[in-house]
């Protein structure tokens, strides 16, 4: 029994990070409809910024705050340079361009900070949390960071005047524009706020899997698992998918036989899928009806 | 959630409407590109036709994803996990067995078949993103599945299996190379005519009724389970026999060659070439075979930034691929006879 409580904390531990990743692509997914691959480098560049300023000598906290604020504009002109213009093409012409967005950024990245790991500090310190040898005090740091972000969005989209903005332009682009909605610019928003929340992930994971260029690759793939689980459509179930995830993947490490590291993944997937066989709009997602 | 937040949806298609008339080529054309397949490599060197052979079974798989998303409209990020069963039958088959490797590939076809209509069964549940997420579980298990202990007696585990090259039967004078290319220059052929009639049949039909209104379609009576399977089906059987075709002209298989990567760079090969347009599917298996090599040759430490570039170039040019490319010539050569 221990040993199943223990490996839940763990689970919980590790699906902060998820969390936290899912609530970037929910929000992206909400501006924008469909899902960002490149959202994971976006974040690792991210934070290779912040991780650059603090060799420059800026404290931890401003240099959070830069990289913030970069990361929101960086969204933001990705979104005007690079898709605006593709706005029409098919959805899966879409789909190839964050393809290419990741080739781009992770190859730069990887020219310009090269491939070797780095050490990245948190702010949290790493001691063990509240004597328990399984949480560290990032990693409860890192929980409750998601969980502020959570409710952060929450009032953004509930009482913010832009915030219902989005929502209307997510839902019905049409009637929003009718009602003087920037629909177009409510979607750079959407790219700026993904980004945003995507670098917080990368600064709060980057002491956990270490600095480089690849560091998202395995995390982006659970953090889409994460969203697609909880239900896209809502941030509360992105969240609560993401410590579900955490503990499927070490649950399923720990009590199924011959399942090593790398056998992990795909079975979490399949209970996810699992579960979406049984509810597929996901835990909490919003049932969508179609029309003929 | 309550029935005031529900979400209506209206006519928002993931894949566009492409009229079956508008998926294959003119008989002048094809005529002209026949030619030029079989001609090409009496003139080139083998490691050319090396590479003409990869762009025949690429072209395939390729193929075999746009049938399954151009036609019927569902996505799939699973396609290497066929491949890699097809690759994985054919090489075991041949090595552990001893079976002729023209037999092999029916073979690869069948139990690939088998695969992809059972996957097509859970999936049915599910669409879009989630569909996505499904496909992208199995591409990745895929590869560790082939690497577990038990298997090891036959694939032979992360060492992978080494394929003999066959002869030219007959002994016809030709090289290796040269008689594997004629022989997948067959096969595709074949299959690029199934193909083709395939999407013009009842079976198309049905494909593309689901492709543009599901609800529709079941209205009309068109049993969508059942074609939906079997369009998974079918695509699976068509990528089984590009992978077995891939293991006898590579010569060897391992888990490590099967990744997502290339069921991306399918996917990549499918935009390229046109969403639903099949002679599209050579031209993205060209791109995604030659591109990153160019863009290696243009910078080495920045491939992938090259190749990003290059791939958004193309997207931002024609956003609906090779397909695009084909109608502007078209009109253009219309306009030419008129004058």
């Amino acid at each position: 029994m221990e040993l199943f409580t223990n490996q839940i904390l763990a689970g919980i531990a590790t699906g902060a990070i998820y969390a936290c990743m899912a609530l970037a692509v929910v929000m992206i997914y909400q501006a924008i409809d469909h899902l960002n691959f490149a959202q994971g480098e976006m974040a690792m560049f991210s934070t290779f910024i912040s991780w650059q300023l603090m060799q420059w000598g800026v404290p931890y906290w401003g240099a959070f705050v830069i990289t913030l604020v970069f990361s929101f504009v960086g969204g933001i002109a990705i979104e005007r340079i690079l898709f605006k213009p593709l706005a029409k093409a098919p959805v899966l012409t879409n789909v190839a361009g964050f393809i290419a967005l990741f080739a781009i950024i992770n190859s730069s990245a990887g020219l310009i900070w090269d491939f070797t790991i780095k050490q990245y500090p948190t702010p949290f310190g790493s001691a063990p949390f509240l004597g328990s040898q399984l949480i560290s005090t990032h990693q409860a740091g890192m929980i409750g960071v998601t969980v502020l972000l959570l409710i952060g969005l929450y009032f953004f989209f509930q009482y913010t005047r832009i915030g219902l903005a989005m929502r209307a332009a997510a839902s019905l682009p049409e009637s929003a524009r009718l009602v003087g909605i920037n629909t177009s610019w409510m979607i750079a928003l959407g790219w700026g706020m993904a980004a945003a929340i995507g670098s917080i992930a990368g600064m709060l994971i980057a002491p956990v899997v270490f600095l480089e260029p690849n560091m998202m690759g395995g995390v982006l793939i659970y953090g889409f698992a994460a969203a697609v689980l909880g239900g896209l459509s809502s941030p509360f179930g992105a969240v609560v998918g993401g410590f579900l995830v955490g503990i499927f993947e070490n649950l399923a490490g720990t009590y199924i036989p011959g399942v090593g590291n790398e056998l992990k993944l795909p079975i979490a997937l399949a209970l996810i899928i699992s579960v979406l066989v049984v509810k597929p709009a996901g835990l909490f997602g919003r049932h969508i009806v179609k029309r003929v | 959630m309550s029935a005031a937040e529900e979400v209506v949806a209206e006519g928002h298609e993931a894949v566009e409407a492409v009229p079956k008339r508008a998926m294959t080529l003119g008989t002048g054309t094809s005529v002209v590109v026949l030619l030029l397949l079989l001609a090409v490599p009496l003139f080139a060197k083998n490691f050319i036709i090396f590479q003409l052979t990869q762009l025949l079974y690429l072209g395939l798989a390729v193929l075999a994803l746009n049938i399954l998303t151009g036609g019927s409209g569902q996505f799939s990020l699973g396609q290497s996990a066929f491949y890699a069963i097809g690759a994985y039958v054919t090489a075991v088959l041949m090595e552990q067995f001893n079976v002729n490797y023209a037999l092999c590939l029916p073979i690869a076809g069948v139990v690939c078949f088998g695969a992809g209509f059972l996957f097509g069964q859970p999936a049915l549940r599910l669409s879009g993103v989630y569909l996505a997420l499904a496909t992208f579980a199995l591409a990745t298990a895929m590869p560790q599945l082939l690497k577990l202990n038990f298997l090891e007696h036959w694939t032979g585990g992360v060492q992978g299996l080494v394929v003999t090259k066959p002869d030219a039967p007959f002994g016809l004078p030709m090289s290796q190379d040269m008689w594997l290319y004629y022989f997948t220059l067959v096969v595709t052929l074949a299959i690029y005519l199934f193909s083709v009639n395939l999407l013009r049949s009842r079976s198309g039909r049905a494909f593309m009724a689901i492709r543009d209104n599901e609800i529709a379609a079941s209205a009309m009576g068109v049993n969508v389970a059942l074609y939906k399977t079997l369009a998974f089906g079918v695509s699976a059987g068509i990528t089984g026999v590009a992978g077995g075709l891939s293991a006898i002209a590579v010569q060897f298989v391992a888990p490590d060659s099967f990744t997502i990567t290339l069921a991306i760079q399918l996917f990549l090969g499918m935009v390229v070439g046109g969403v639903g347009w099949l002679p599209g599917s050579i031209v993205g298996a060209a791109f995604i075979i030659f591109v990153p090599n160019l863009a290696e040759g243009i910078s080495k430490g920045l491939s992938g930034a090259v190749f990003g570039v290059l791939l958004f170039l193309v997207i931002y040019l024609v956003p609906h691929g090779a397909r695009q490319v084909a109608i502007i010539g078209q009109q253009l050569a219309g306009k030419l006879r008129k004058n």
